[in-house]
């Protein structure tokens, strides 16, 4: 599918980038052409993803074949034949779309969008606010559709100063601090995945289409057919020690971008100093990045391991998810608690790749999405009562459905599919997660479910805090919740019922892909043992 | 006799042309003395000359001067980057409010720059240890006396004294270390010689330790290498800023040309054969190179734990250029083409980074007067340009991409995994995190303090802002497309006298 000679991922990937060299040029007064240029340049993301939603062929695999691929672009980038001692220098343009990647493509358009319309009320520098917002999504969009390790990486790395940025002048009081804790601890991160990702490339070749000659290749899929790698290199072989070596820095990197306990100590502190906005975006899409890497590029790559550390992901999982939903009760700040709820949930993601089955891996990639819509919603409900009370004290408050019945109608959805209410879209995964998992780690699924009965117990009680008992003087005069609020919310609530009650509108876009994934990695492993 | 020394000097002009540079700037200073400013533009047009003609080399490869000198593609790149740092060097002083407050000298400055430019170009080429001590004395003798060259500042003399005492000594030393060559090997002095005698056996492991180690001090003085580095961060700050961010770019390359070469050529044992392309042997397993390895762990981690705490910005730089120095020794531990190249394509990316972050700091040293990370708070919102441009600068130097930067770190990262040096290359790695720190704490600064009272917009002026966007261009370029640079180091890895 093009428009103007260059494929819908281009467009849906490189609009920002348009929005953003509008709002550089247009005059500092003018705010609301800034605002309103960023806004259309979000939208037209939005439409994009709605032409990919009905444009999806729902039969197709992906993960490793590029037949399997949609919307799939390759153009040669860097293509160096001369050099002896390097071998041919080859590297791709290369995108493309499967059943893993487009809910993130569809939720990243999404909360991108909303981020924008969140952050209306900025007026501190406002220019380089949306700039910097816009630079953030072109670099999360690629992130999710660049299946080349290496335009991977370049995205991968393109949302780090962004991200800074976004903390450290537009938030919080400890914002300097939040912003340069992210970008040390996803830096470390992102050089492990350079280090593992180099090791990958010096071990896999591909014929070249015209010569037949063996080249070096930076291609994801290639990386991923283990008859691709090369007799004597690096990571030739199965289980050896710098496969292992690899994985782990591999799981590193992807694990402080989840965040997995113990690399998690970034992300409370990055939610609770950035503006709402950039907390919805962290929450939304950033924290699904890691888990999308796991299953973009560790699974497949080195099934034989990921088989291995199944039960050990099993275990950080559980940790996660206990642990996260132990530290959100014990919060006083409401943004705090919805940054440990997301630890605890994104554990319920680690739970179900865990458990390698297709019940499982598709419970765990339907939270993703569903955790991207429900938290982002918390974080936005968040806002609103933090910009008219500026206090996130959740004791300070009581009895806020009596002045504001609107925002508290919105806010039980959020806070009930957080929870896991049948009926609504976190129920479903959950459900799926644990089903999988429990099939394959019985104990660590058992313990785990202590997580559900905790987040119940802290959401509910928070929203007893809140919203009921008797209404606090101090906030009597509150206004309710305004329209641009509200047209932030409804579509997330939108989502999250339809897809509570009607989940295959998501399910059908995973469910070949994820099954192909779960046998590729199962099978993956054991035929790799037949050919040493 | 005379024939072959014709001939040797039809493959000598970039370094003629330098010479007589030298000499013409001198008379015309004399000359002219009411007017020296045409001085730094006839250096200028002279280093451009021979630039040209380093650059018309491209492709020779042999012996001049009865093999004093080689001429060959390796010795042609770092003339380049040595000759376009000194251009740059030029159109920096244009603006340097150090150099202009003393305009009278002008003359020495420009002239002295020209014979440090000769210097470095005769290290990239010098192929026998007596035109190496030489070089490198040309190369020291014109920076001890322009890192003092304003006199009036009391820590720019100190850092003038300070570098002729550390440089006496470590020349010293390597001189001793040429002198215990020079008796193990029987009489040679042209590296070939050395190789030769080497690969015929029956010399002491231990003698040839000790000189190496010897030769490696002074070297290493030359590329600021921990251990030998102590005078690196004072001549730095004390020295004008155009001429730190020249011995920071330059001096560094021709110290890496002059110890890639001596090693390489004395030490290769060309009877092994069977490695995979591009990689070489060392004689008697003598592994010269697991010294510069444990050199290179110390030097980037040193550099960039102490840039963490420095205030001042030219300091700041200084400790990152030693760490940058380290990196770059990760690509010579290597004994591969590989490794090499990775070098030769960080420098290039190197002199563009480095250079911008240095001229930014110059130019806002010329407008606030200081170059102390303090005053730099909210500078980002009194001239958003030049503070973006630096952003991109140490966005590049930490390595992060889209930037040239991260280009020069996957090169030599690859070049490690590739010869399965793989801690090194996790040192590395951990290593270009922590410099990111200081790096962001100067971001920091710019962009998330807001300035004191509310001091004006700082403006700069069109030809001041054009240098600085040559500069930007290639960080960038680079990051995205980097064809141009692996073509060009992969031309220029070709030495003389080797496979």
């Amino acid at each position: 599918m093009e428009f103007l000679g260059f494929g819908i991922l281009t467009w849906i990937t490189f609009v920002p980038i348009a929005g953003m060299i509008a709002v550089l040029v247009i005059p500092k007064e003018s705010q609301n052409a800034m605002k309103w240029s960023a806004a259309v340049a979000t939208f037209v993301q939005v439409v994009l993803a709605v032409i990919i939603y009905f444009n999806f062929n729902r039969g197709l695999a992906g993960i490793n074949t590029e037949q399997g691929m949609q919307f799939v672009e390759k153009a040669t980038w860097i293509d160096i034949k001369s050099v002896p001692w390097f071998g041919r220098i080859h590297v791709e343009y290369f995108l493309g779309a499967d059943g893993l990647s487009t809910p993130m493509v569809l939720l990243t358009a999404l909360i991108s969008f909303l981020a924008v319309f969140a952050s209306w009320k900025i007026d501190k520098a406002l220019k380089g606010y949306m700039a910097m917002l816009l630079l953030l999504d072109t670099g999360m969009m690629g992130v999710f559709v660049a299946l080349d390790f290496f335009l991977f990486y370049v995205f991968w790395e393109l949302m780090l100063l962004p991200m800074y940025f976004l903390i450290g002048i537009w938030g919080g009081p400890r914002r300097e601090y939040a912003a340069i804790k992210f970008f040390l601890f996803t830096l470390l991160g992102s050089v492990l995945i350079l280090l593992a990702m180099i090791a990958l490339y010096f071990s896999v070749t591909v014929p070249d289409g015209a010569t037949g000659e063996r080249i070096y290749t930076f291609n994801m899929l290639a990386m991923m057919d283990p008859a691709n790698f090369q007799a004597g290199s690096l990571l030739a072989g199965l289980g050896t020690y710098w496969r292992h070596l690899a994985y782990i820095a591999l799981f590193i990197g992807f694990a402080i971008k989840v965040p997995i306990f113990p690399f998690h100590t970034w992300l409370p502190d990055a939610h609770v100093e950035a503006p709402t906005a950039i907390s919805v975006i962290l929450a939304g899409i950033l924290l699904k990045m890691g888990t999308y890497g796991l299953l973009r590029i560790s699974y497949p790559m080195f099934p034989e391991l990921a088989n291995y550390y199944a039960w050990p992901l099993a275990l950080v999982a559980l940790i996660n998810i206990v642990y996260g939903a132990l530290c959100a009760m014990a919060q006083q700040d409401f943004k705090k608690l919805i940054a440990y709820s997301s630890i605890s949930h994104m554990g319920i993601v680690l739970l179900g790749m865990s458990a390698m089955n297709t019940q499982g891996m598709i419970g765990a990639v339907f939270q993703m999405f569903n955790h991207g819509t429900i938290t982002a919603m918390l974080f936005l409900i968040v806002g609103v009562i933090y910009d008219r009370a500026h206090t996130r004290d959740l004791d300070a408050f009581g009895g806020l459905a009596i002045t504001m019945p609107k925002y508290t109608a919105v806010m039980s959805v959020a806070f009930f599919a957080a929870l896991g209410l049948p009926g609504l879209s976190g129920f479903i995964s959950e459900a799926f997660s644990f089903l999988g998992a429990f099939q394959t780690f019985r104990v660590i699924t058992i313990l785990s479910t202590l997580g559900i009965v905790l987040t119940a117990g802290y959401m509910l009680w928070t929203l007893q805090r809140v919203f009921l008992g008797q209404p606090n003087e101090k906030w009597a005069s509150l206004p309710d919740i305004n329209g641009r609020e509200l047209f932030t919310l409804v579509p997330l609530a939108v989502i999250v019922l339809a897809l509570g009650i009607y989940p295959s509108l998501m399910l059908d876009l995973m469910t070949s892909s994820i099954n192909h994934l779960v046998d590729f990695v199962k099978q993956g492993g054991s035929a790799m043992a037949l050919t040493p | 006799m005379a024939e072959q020394a014709l001939r040797s000097l039809s493959q000598f002009l970039p370094e003629t042309s330098l010479v007589i540079t030298f000499c013409a700037a001198i008379l015309i200073g004399i000359i002219f003395r009411k007017r020296p400013q045409i001085v730094p533009v006839i250096s200028l047009l002279g280093i451009a000359l021979a630039l040209w003609f380093a650059v018309r080399q491209m492709g020779v490869s042999q012996s001049v001067f009865s093999g004093m000198i080689v001429v060959d593609p390796f010795a042609v790149f770092f003339k380049v980057v040595v000759g376009s740092s000194a251009i740059f060097i030029l159109l920096f002083s244009l603006y340097s409010s150090e150099v202009q407050s003393t305009i009278k000298r002008l003359v020495e400055y420009s002239s002295l720059l020209v014979a440090m430019t000769l210097g470095m170009f005769l290290m990239s080429g010098a192929a026998n240890l007596l035109m190496m001590v030489l070089s490198v004395e040309l190369t020291s003798l014109s920076s001890y006396i322009l890192a003092g060259y304003t006199k009036e500042a009391p820590d720019s003399s100190e850092a003038s004294l300070k570098y002729i005492i550390y440089g006496a000594l470590s020349t010293g030393l390597m001189l001793y270390g040429i002198s215990i060559i020079y008796g193990l090997t029987g009489g040679a002095t042209d590296f070939f010689g050395i190789n030769k005698a080497l690969a015929a056996g029956s010399v002491s492991p231990v003698a040839l330790l000790v000189a190496s180690l010897l030769i490696i001090a002074g070297l290493g003085f030359k590329i600021s290498a921990v251990p030998f580095h102590f005078w690196t961060p004072d001549v730095y700050e004390g020295a004008p800023i155009t001429i730190t961010a020249f011995l920071s770019v330059a001096s560094k390359a021709a110290g890496f040309a002059m110890l890639i070469r001596f090693f390489k050529v004395s030490f290769i044992d060309s009877s092994v054969i069977g490695l995979p392309t591009g990689f070489w042997a060392s004689l008697q397993d003598f592994e010269w190179n697991k010294i510069v390895a444990i050199l290179s762990v110390l030097t980037m981690t040193l550099g960039n734990l102490v840039a963490v705490w420095q205030n001042n910005l030219k300091r700041l730089l200084a400790y990152s250029s030693i760490a940058h120095a380290g990196y770059m020794l990760m690509g010579v531990v290597v004994l591969s083409d590989k490794g090499l190249a990775a070098v030769m394509i960080y420098f290039v990316v190197y002199l563009f980074m480095n250079l911008g972050a240095f001229y930014v700091v110059m130019l806002i040293e010329s407008k606030i007067g200081s170059e102390d990370i303090d005053s730099y708070k909210g500078f980002g919102y009194r001239s958003p340009f030049i503070s973006v441009a630096m952003v991109i600068f140490f966005i590049s130097l930490a390595g992060i991409p889209p930037t040239a930067g991260f280009i020069g770190k996957l090169f030599l990262f690859a070049a490690l995994l590739d010869a399965k040096w793989i801690w090194l290359a996790v040192v590395g790695a951990l290593n270009s995190v922590i410099s990111l720190y200081y790096y962001v704490r100067v971001i920091r600064n710019m962009f998330l303090r807001d300035p004191e009272g509310s001091p004006a917009p700082v403006v700069f002026s069109i030809p001041q802002l054009s240098i600085l966007v040559i500069l930007l261009i290639p960080t960038l370029v680079f990051g995205l497309y980097y064809s141009p640079i692996v073509e060009l180091a992969n031309a220029s890895l070709a030495m003389f006298g080797l496979p």
